[in-house]
């Protein structure tokens, strides 16, 4: 045991440990748990079914009750454990329940009726995933519409960006024209404004435009990011000048410059633009909130927030919901975490 | 905004090969008619040509926008468009800065103002010294030597990309009533707790569930932070025989120091316009005891069947004043840090 222990907290370079060893690994373990935990918990939630997430105290796993099909009933009956008079438990199959008392058949030997009074059984349950959780809202409730919804905005929002951005940091570091300063000092101002600051107004601009309560209404005001530009501009101002100069040499058209050679060489910060940008409309809240009012133009975000207000939560859908709506996410994150940490790390964008 | 690209990391070839299709249709097709653009305008006035799609959306969605804010605040009544409203001079902000009693609420015209703006205080000196406290400590376990150092940043890292949607569900369905929480804690013998009925512990559920989905951000930036600190000022220290803490103290904290204040500058920009997940979690409530100033902007404006456009663009603009102020601030120092990692 002590060689065993000695094995196991022996320490590189033979040094011994210090406190903030001991620290940093109850930190590591306090943050697998509490990181992990609530989402690990909302997954196996989802997988409840509803009687079983009423339950008190909560089970860990997913249970439900064990069914069988006994000869001479229609229907799977469910299986208790019972206590018999004389003291004996055995495994019977509930037919029906008149009171306090209920009818059990021997699922082996469907012979007579046995009354046992309710108090005296207990169900037999198994671990069971309520995969109805999940078809059931995919079928019944609008959830394809908000994700296709959630989707179309993303990938629509996220292309716009990636073009308008661009053009503009191509335009704002190649090109010497009158007002270029005044330009990046306005896109540098309104880097101070966030949306939650011009809500109201938009609010108007979208009205007037014809917008308001369409998917359109959502998407266009969040393109054109000053982040975007100010991260593209940056990057473009390492591409030698030398190479446009070249090229039009070559008669190349101006359009062509830019997305033959500029953009291509622009292709790692294009890329955290883009993990960014679907980011940032996968997950928009307040502004969908505000303009979409109709329930078939509802996001994920705005559908989930919606179902879950409802007066009587339906949790076993909600909690499905939310797991579905995570899938996308995740993805992204197992593919293309060392990108998305890279760029977080190199710009500080968020 | 400091953006100081990697020149070789996040180079991505297989990404932007996937990237790339969308955008070469689009480009192939657009070439003929910018060609036409550029014989009309010229090389030199290409810039412009370049620069206009993006500054048209600006213009219209952020430029304007902030502009009609201002005309907004002047104007009372209940339609949307002006042609309904009427001049009512520098009142909505009378209206909202009336008060018996700064420090109580109640005493004020618009005690849900009031009411939001204490919470929001409380709410962001909390948050963001908590905030900073856990990112810091985890970025300083994060730089340690490892084993899987990579899938222990993914365990804090993950919930930055969880939508606040979903981050108040998760907690919300934690802490009900018959919740997680509450039977971990029937079972050590404690009693059971309303968490989201009661003031105190809503605020505190807040605060708290805010630094958990956010706190691998923060942390990442601290680490690069910290993994821009030379090596060999550590191995000079170890030779010395300095001890860990004096090492913290002397080393890695005041090195430390410039991104430690970009990420309290950021943590505050963000705190100060909290809103998603503490409304998803708690609706505000109970009562107003955990509703910031953007849950009000949002219900005086939009949710309340007599909508206050007037009063909401008043607030937002109290709002967008203390962000400029903390926006000038974070470039300010953001500016100096780059400075600092040029020199």
């Amino acid at each position: 045991m002590n060689a065993l222990s000695a094995f196991l907290l022996r320490r590189r370079g033979g040094a011994g440990w210090h406190w903030t060893d001991v620290l940093a690994y109850l930190w590591l373990g306090l943050g697998l748990v509490l990181m992990f935990g609530p989402v690990l918990w909302l997954a196996v939630s989802s997988f409840k079914t509803p009687a079983n997430l009423a339950e008190f105290p909560p089970t860990f796993m997913p249970l439900d009750a064990q069914a069988v099909r006994v000869q001479g009933y229609e229907q799977p009956l469910a299986l208790f454990r019972v206590t018999l008079d004389d003291g004996s438990e055995k495994v019977l199959a509930q037919v029906r329940r008149v009171g306090i008392m209920a009818q059990m058949v021997d699922p082996q030997n469907p012979g007579p009726v046995i009354r046992v009074p309710i108090d005296r059984r207990t169900p037999v349950r198994e671990i069971k995933l309520a995969t109805a959780n999940y078809a059931e809202p995919l079928q019944q409730f609008d959830f394809l519409r908000y994700f296709r919804n959630s989707l179309f905005v993303t990938v629509m929002a996220t292309l716009i960006t990636l073009v308008v951005n661009s053009m503009a940091a191509f335009a704002l570091s190649k090109y010497e024209f009158k007002g270029r300063t005044a330009v990046l000092g306005i896109i540098l101002a309104t880097l101070m404004v966030p949306l939650s600051v011009i809500v109201v107004p938009l609010y108007l601009v979208v009205n007037s435009l014809n917008l308001f309560d369409t998917l359109w209404g959502v998407i266009l005001p969040t393109v054109a990011t000053p982040t975007g530009v100010f991260l593209l501009r940056q990057y473009m101002l390492t591409i030698p000048d030398e190479l446009i100069d070249a090229a039009r040499m070559d008669k190349a058209s101006e359009w062509q410059i830019y997305w033959r050679i500029v953009l291509p060489l622009a292709a790692p910060a294009l890329a955290v633009l883009a993990i960014f940008s679907v980011m940032w409309r996968w997950n928009d809240f307040l502004w969908p909130l505000i303009v979409l009012s109709r329930k078939e133009h509802y996001t994920l975000q705005v559908g989930l927030n919606a179902f879950s207000g409802e007066l009587n939560v339906q949790w076993h859908y909600v909690l499905a919901m939310t797991v579905l709506s995570i899938v996308p996410v995740a993805l992204i994150f197992l593919f293309l975490q060392r990108y998305i940490t890279a760029g977080i790390a190199n710009t500080g964008l968020k | 905004m400091s953006i100081v690209m990697g020149t070789g990391e996040g180079r991505a070839p297989g990404l932007s090969s996937w990237l790339a299709w969308p955008f070469r249709f689009l480009m192939g097709a657009l070439n003929a008619p910018m060609s036409a653009v550029q014989r009309r305008f010229g090389i030199g006035g290409m810039g412009a040509v370049f620069l206009a799609p993006n500054m048209l959306i600006f213009g219209v969605f952020v430029l304007i926008p902030v502009v009609i804010n201002l005309a907004y605040s002047l104007t009372g009544g209940t339609a949307i468009f002006f042609d309904g409203r009427y001049f009512v001079g520098l009142d909505q902000y009378k209206t909202l800065l009336t008060c018996g009693d700064y420090t109580i609420p109640s005493t004020c015209l618009q005690d849900a103002f009031w009411q939001s703006l204490h919470n929001t205080a409380l709410f962001v000196v909390l948050q963001v010294t908590l905030l900073v406290l856990a990112s810091l400590a985890t970025a300083l376990v994060l730089n340690r030597e490892m084993r899987a150092r990579g899938f222990w940043r993914g365990v804090f890292f993950f919930p930055v990309l969880l939508s606040p949607v979903v981050v108040g569900l998760i907690w919300k369905w934690i802490l009900q009533r018959d919740g997680l929480l509450n039977a971990l804690l029937l079972d050590l013998g404690f009693a059971r707790t309303l968490w989201l009925a009661e003031r105190n512990w809503a605020m505190f559920w807040a605060i708290f569930v805010s630094v958990w989905a956010h706190l691998g951000f923060y942390a990442l930036i601290l680490l690069a932070g910290l993994q821009a600190i030379p090596r060999d000022l550590y191995e000079a220290a170890m030779m010395d025989g300095t001890g860990r803490m004096r090492t913290f103290w002397r080393i890695t904290l005041p090195l430390l120091w410039p991104n430690l204040l970009v990420v309290v500058i950021l943590a505050l920009i963000k705190a100060v316009q909290i809103f998603d997940e503490a409304f998803v979690l708690t609706g505000g409530g109970p009562g107003t005891s955990t509703m910031f100033i953007t849950q009000y902007i949002y219900e005086t404006g939009f949710a309340h069947v007599l909508r206050n456009l007037g009063l909401a663009s008043a607030a937002s603009i109290l709002m967008g004043i203390v962000l400029v102020a903390l926006t000038a601030l974070q470039l300010l120092a953001s500016n100096r840090r780059a400075r600092k990692e040029a020199a």
